[in-house]
């Protein structure tokens, strides 16, 4: 039971960061019709958000200490980051500790930039082509933006730290009743899971119960009455596509403490995230969300030993075997609407 | 049934042959083994040779390909006269004279194996057809180095493998025309077992994650066997893809499993995600079985420990070589390196280093370029002055035999470069195994190849 609980635990983490992907994804599907195979770089790109403020936070001032040495026995060189002279040792310490969360603030604008010049600058070009093209060239977008991450940053992962009084984890078991280190889980995974869950309701809200996202559901129900009406609907899609960008990009962000990021991440989720998008249905948004924790679910269930004794590499093929089930049960996906993709 | 009679004749005949047999070392020198070696694969003319350096240039091990080929760069450069000589002048060996090889000046080309066995047989391949590569070095994975190594034994090239940790590329997997300088799973374990037993008992269950790949499978079965003969017991190996980024589930049920030590047998980005996982968990905070919980890492490098950050501190692993050691080789390598760079190489570097050096310096001993007059050189050689003290690489397998370090990620860094500290130099005669070990059975090198 305790064991059950924990992988629960575990898919509804995972599946955090599979829900806000796909939502983005399914956001501009739904309102563009444009298959975005570049989103999983914008996710990257707020993970290195994080990385490039915690950089920043650490530029120091460089002294040459003769008591020490380097490693060709030279003078070492002392580093101090200006934060700390400027706001004293323990304020700049506490600062760079905490370059994650503030990394969120500092992410949201660059990410609604990058998702703007990117459809205004590539996409936009590409919305009456086939889905194919739409594909490729966002594909080769998607390849181009992580090698310019790679140019700058290296191929290495770069650790960027959860604060110091996020560490460590939280004993559920105990809670719970069962044995102590049954069902323990990290503080940061759990805040991960909270943020994803305040992000999703945010986007949920703000399309239902303002007058820019009611529009932006009326665009995507029906786009030439909305235009028709005098409404410039390519304007409000073009900032949903920032909005949908710098969903992508916070949630890189909070994910940097819990895999260093590298840029190859994106694409690692990329896949992943398609196949939440399909087996939730195109264009829905509360089916992106629910595959997505569905589909963390069943990945981490299917990485149990329990399990993987009797279906060796189950984990492996889990989330495809999902999807190929849906595709052929159910086309449309678990909450596509009726006719999307089933024609 | 043969029918042979023993005659005046035959007897000067044998006896003949059998002299020259015995005085082989003396008489295969210089150009006696070119003129009874005529044609082999891409012999070099006009003054030049071609080395081929073939590792990974994209992917996820792209900076320790890069280290790699700033230290083959660094060879090429030594060997041809340039620079300080690095370990040139260190080495035991003092065929090479900074005169190239045999007098060719040495050029290399290069490819990009993306950590990829296909493509790295396909970069490897076109060095070597269309470049005119003679020896073929270099890659940063065990699955690549056995592709390649595979590719040159056919088209008769020698390979001087670069990072390759799994038993199998020389063991079941061996070939005549390939070499390795760098350690095994095998010894990795037999170093790290003692140190481990010395640090936290025998009496101790261990869980073992284990990258779902060759390496994977062979460093398992070797840290499981050594911690094994000390007392531990191994209470569960799970099999991790590859592909796998977030190792949240595999590490979250490693409490509860009754375990109080996690080996991970990761390298890499699944070392640093695993870790990180791990650490994240707070398994490390953790008392089991009355014992503090406690990780293990059997093969380390320092550019990944450095991605894992501070979660790598007082974890115990080995390591092929590093940059702290004092022995005037090392010292020698990191100055040439540090001043050139700026930055002390890594053990990707100092073992790609090494293995252009000993492949240079046997073909001037050799007199020739011809891979099997090369492999022969190369066979039973004794050398020291490269970093890891004295070093033999065993003509049965082509492996060489030298001392482990066994290595702590460091507490407290001075600096960046700062992050393991040697626990123990395990000495060569610990680490050394019989050429029909259970764990290296299953192939046999085969004939030199020398291709054309």
């Amino acid at each position: 039971m305790d064991q059950i609980l924990l992988q629960i635990l575990n898919g509804l983490d995972k599946g955090s960061a599979y829900a806000l992907i796909a939502l983005g994804l399914t956001l501009i599907f739904g309102t563009l019709g444009v298959v975005n195979f570049a989103h999983g770089a914008l996710f990257m790109i707020g993970a290195f958000c994080a990385v490039t403020l915690q950089k920043i936070l650490n530029i120091s001032s460089i002294v040459l200490d003769p008591t020490k040495t380097d490693f060709l026995g030279n003078p070492a060189k002392v580093k101090t980051p200006y934060v700390e002279t400027w706001f004293g040792p323990e304020m700049g310490a506490s600062i760079i500790d905490w370059s994650v969360p503030l990394a969120v603030l500092f992410a949201i604008p660059i990410m609604i930039a990058v998702g703007f010049i990117m459809e205004r600058g590539l996409i936009k070009h590409f919305y009456k082509r086939p889905h194919a093209d739409q594909i490729l060239v966002t594909f080769g977008l998607a390849i181009v933006l992580q090698e310019v991450v790679k140019q700058f940053y290296g191929a290495n992962p770069i650790p960027t730290g959860a604060p110091e009084s996020f560490r460590g984890s939280y004993d559920f078991g105990v809670m719970l009743g069962f044995k102590a280190n049954a069902i323990i889980y990290p503080y940061w995974r759990i805040i991960y899971f909270a943020f994803s869950l305040g992000i999703i309701g945010a986007v949920f809200a703000f399309l239902r119960f303002t007058t820019f996202g009611m529009v932006v559901r009326a665009g995507m129900a029906d786009r030439e009455t909305v235009g028709l009406l005098g409404i410039n609907i390519d304007k409000r899609f073009t900032i949903m596509f920032g909005i949908a960008a710098a969903v992508a990009g916070v949630a890189g962000v909070m994910y940097a403490p819990i895999n260093s990021p590298n840029y190859h991440m994106g694409m690692d989720f990329l896949v992943l995230s398609f196949v939440v998008v399909v087996v939730g249905g195109m264009g829905s948004l509360p089916g992106a969300v629910l595959a997505g924790f569905l589909l963390g679910i069943l990945e981490s269930f299917a990485s149990m030993n329990e399990i993987k004794q009797f279906l060796p590499g189950i984990d492996q093929i889990i989330i495809y075997l999902t999807a190929i089930a849906i595709l052929l049960l159910r086309p449309r996906g678990l909450m596509g609407k009726r006719g999307v993709m089933e024609e | 049934m043969s029918n042979s009679k023993l005659t005046r004749r035959g007897l000067i005949k044998t006896g003949a042959a059998a002299g020259a047999g015995l005085a082989m070392p003396t008489l295969f020198t210089g150009n006696v083994w070119a003129a009874s070696h005529g044609g082999y694969t891409n012999a070099p003319s006009n003054g030049k040779v071609t080395l081929g350096f073939n590792v990974p240039q994209s992917g996820p091990y792209a900076d320790e390909g890069a280290d790699e080929l700033r230290a083959y760069e660094l060879a090429v450069e030594h060997i041809n006269g340039g620079g300080d000589g690095g370990m040139m002048s260190t080495f035991s060996s003092k065929a090479l004279d900074g005169t190239g090889i045999l007098g060719n000046k040495v050029e290399f080309v290069t490819g990009d194996t993306q950590t990829k066995s296909d493509a790295a047989r396909a970069s490897a391949k076109s060095m070597i057809e269309k470049d005119g590569a003679v020896m073929i070095t270099g890659g940063s994975s065990s699955g690549v180095a056995i592709a390649v190594q595979g590719l040159c034994q056919e088209a008769g090239v020698i390979f001087m493998a670069g990072l390759t940790h799994s038993n199998d590329t020389t063991g079941k997997d061996k070939k005549a025309n390939g070499f390795r300088h760098f350690f095994n799973g095998y010894m990795s374990a037999a170093a790290l077992a003692p140190v481990l037993e010395k640090m936290y008992g025998a009496d101790r269950k261990a869980y073992h994650l284990t990258a779902d790949y060759t390496w994977g499978w062979t460093q398992q079965a070797s840290i499981a066997a050594a911690t094994e003969a000390k007392g531990w017991e191994t209470v569960n190996n799970v099999l991790t893809p590859l592909a796998t980024t977030d190792f949240s589930s595999y590490v979250a049920p490693v409490l509860n499993s009754g375990a109080d030590i996690l080996v991970l047998n990761h390298y890499g980005g699944n070392m640093v995600n695993s870790l990180t996982a791990a650490v994240q968990f707070g398994l490390r905070d953790k008392q089991v079985n009355g014992k503090n919980f406690e990780i293990v890492v059997p093969l380390y490098s320092r550019l990944m420990a450095k991605g894992a950050g501070e979660n790598v501190a007082g974890i115990f692993g080995s390591t092929n070589w590093h940059w702290s050691l004092t022995d005037e080789g090392s010292k020698a390598f990191v100055k040439s390196f540090g001043t050139k760079y700026g930055f002390p190489p890594s053990q990707a570097a100092h073992t790609v280093y090494c293995q252009t050096m000993l492949y240079a310096d046997a073909c001037q001993r050799a007199g020739t370029h011809n891979p099997c007059a090369v492999a022969e050189a190369l066979e039973g050689f004794d050398f020291d002055g490269l970093g890891n003290g004295p070093t033999h690489y065993r003509a049965e397998d082509h492996q060489c035999f030298k001392d482990v370090l066994v290595v702590k990620g460091k507490e407290n860094p001075e600096n960046e470069f700062d992050l393991l500290e040697i626990v123990e130099v395990t000495p060569r005669a610990q680490v050394e195994y019989a050429v029909d070990h259970e764990m290296f059975a299953g192939g046999t090198l085969g004939e030199c190849n020398p291709g054309a």
